[in-house]
């Protein structure tokens, strides 16, 4: 059911192939930022224009595509995408997140462990992690050169002084490779220990920056911290509604206007999967 | 005396006008030299030369007998982080002023690999002390401390790690007279504790006589009389340096 007039997976072959030479080089060189001719895509800025074209650009006609938004599969940005790539390039698409064989994410890593066989392509709003520090690019970019990191912690310290703690709640700066300070996009700090030594490759695209940058398989990601506020990842200290997982991460829920609230695990597919095998939820 | 930095015949012209004409200066360890001269002598661009900041036309700057102006970028920042220290005539040039007192006294350590936090707090705290701020202040913005407060905050940013060798640009600039003979006295002290070698330029004749073992009197881009502070000061041979030292306004 692949709609007429387009080539394979939207994106012409030219342009896949010079997004696939700018994921090479990323990968190559892990957490480092490779500047590509980002596409205009049929849909809007900050809805996943990087990620979409990495995504692309990566496609083969076997592949199964899983997209979730904010750890949810049923989210009009998850769905659009999903039923785009099916239109576009008559994939097969999923919501488990082991049948998958790529997944394009936004916010969220999935709770169940990926394998070597999965790709995690994520979608960055803002790759440069020294952005609101040094309002310069060209100095940014000196600063990665040379690894000249002082400034992320003096951030980090000034969250500690003001406040007692590192307030970065999500887009937790990290370092990878022992080289590169990255942007691990807005997932919550919760998600940044899956990032180390994951077995599955991590691209991130980021569509209005126009940059593309990777983690390949079993690459040591470590979350900056300091000794003695060392980093730690914040979960809602609550069980989730529906399924009952206390190791999940959970979003907060509204049920009513009486101040009613319900705690439920933002990865939907994770929360689906429990609830069909209830002899684990009771844990 | 063991030589720290030691430069020769260096040249620099902007356009017609030679900035810096066959300038060799030395600096020992634990030694004060202070550059005194006019506006547009080439004080600044000589202190700029010799931090590696800017390029000569000619010429040699070694800093412990290694060249300072064939280093690669990250070496450079390395020493400016590490052995060498930069303080600036006005202080928003050398602070962060969106960070509070105890970040930017901190940046430095951080910067060189300090991760606990409790250690970078305290020793930004003794720092402020020593430099006369009160530490309960170590979370507020420069931009909240008056004129000589942010230029002290700036000799603790720059001294925190003990560099070896500081750059000084005319550091009482801008400050009415007994804020100046305040922070003279501090640089004085915290000079003498440290044992630090500082090059300062300053067009301030009773700030270079109170400073300086040393005093270089530069002239449309020429060091016209070197020698020790009291002697230039007080029998000047060249012409220019007896118009200086005359033009300064007795109390």
């Amino acid at each position: 059911m692949t709609e007429a007039g387009y080539n394979f997976a939207y994106l012409d072959e030219a342009t896949k192939r010079m997004i696939r030479r700018a994921i090479l080089k990323a990968v190559a060189i892990p957490g480092h930022q490779i500047p590509f001719g980002a596409r205009e895509m049929p849909l809007p800025y900050g809805w996943g224009t990087g990620g979409i074209q990495v995504t692309a650009s990566i496609l083969g006609p076997q592949d199964v595509l899983k997209v979730i938004d904010q750890g949810a599969d049923d989210t009009t940005n998850a769905v659009s995408i999903r039923r785009f790539f099916t239109r576009v390039a008559g994939i097969a698409t999923t919501d488990a997140t082991g049948e998958a064989s790529i997944i394009q994410t936004r916010h969220r890593i999935p709770e169940k462990p990926l394998t070597e066989n999965q790709i995690l392509v994520y979608q960055v709003p803002q790759p440069e992690p020294l952005f609101k520090l040094e309002p310069h690019r060209a100095e940014t970019r000196r600063i990665h050169a040379l690894a000249d990191y002082g400034l992320m912690h003096v951030r980090l310290y000034e969250d500690i002084a003001r406040l007692g703690h590192i307030a970065k709640a999500y887009d937790y700066p990290v370092m990878v490779n022992e080289r590169y300070l990255m942007s691990p996009s807005p997932i919550p700090a919760f998600d940044n220990p899956k990032m180390h030594q994951m077995a599955a490759l991590q691209l991130f695209g980021a569509g209005r920056e126009k940059r593309i940058y990777a983690v390949p398989p079993y690459t040591p990601v470590r979350s900056l911290d300091f000794e003695d506020h060392p980093f730690r990842p914040i979960r809602a200290p609550h069980a989730c509604a529906i399924c009952g997982s206390r190791t999940s991460y959970l979003d907060e829920l509204i049920t009513n206007d009486a101040g009613g609230r319900a705690f439920i695990c933002s990865d939907t597919d994770y929360c689906q999967e429990r609830q069909e095998a209830p002899k684990a939820a009771a844990e | 005396m063991n030589l720290l930095l030691e430069a020769r015949g260096l040249h620099l012209k902007f356009g017609a006008i030679a900035a810096l004409d066959d300038v060799a200066i030395d600096v020992s360890a634990g030694e004060v030299v202070a550059i005194v001269g006019e506006s547009g002598s080439g004080k600044t661009t000589l202190l700029r030369v010799l931090a590696g900041q800017m390029a000569p036309d000619s010429g040699t700057v070694r800093y412990l007998g290694g060249d300072v102006l064939g280093m690669t970028e990250a070496e450079r920042r390395r020493l400016m982080r590490t052995d060498w220290g930069f303080v600036h005539q006005n202080p928003r040039d050398g602070l962060r002023m969106g960070v509070s007192a105890g970040g930017n006294v901190g940046e430095r350590l951080m910067a060189l690999g300090a991760r606990h936090y409790g250690n970078i707090r305290d020793e930004a705290k003794a720092w402020l002390q020593r430099v006369e701020i009160d530490a309960a202040r170590i979370d507020d913005l420069p931009r909240h401390f008056s004129g000589g407060m942010q230029q002290r905050l700036q000799i603790a940013r720059t001294l925190v790690t003990r560099p070896k060798l500081v750059f000084m640009d005319e550091p009482t600039g801008g400050l009415d007279v007994s804020v100046q003979a305040r922070l003279l006295d501090l640089i004085r002290a915290l000079v003498h504790e440290l044992g630090l070698s500082v090059l300062i330029v300053t067009h301030d004749i009773a700030a270079a006589r109170l400073l300086a073992d040393r005093i270089l009197v530069m002239r449309r881009g020429q060091v016209v009389e070197q020698g020790l502070t009291d002697r230039v000061l007080d029998d000047p041979q060249h012409p220019y340096t007896q118009l200086l030292v005359s033009s300064v306004l007795a109390a």
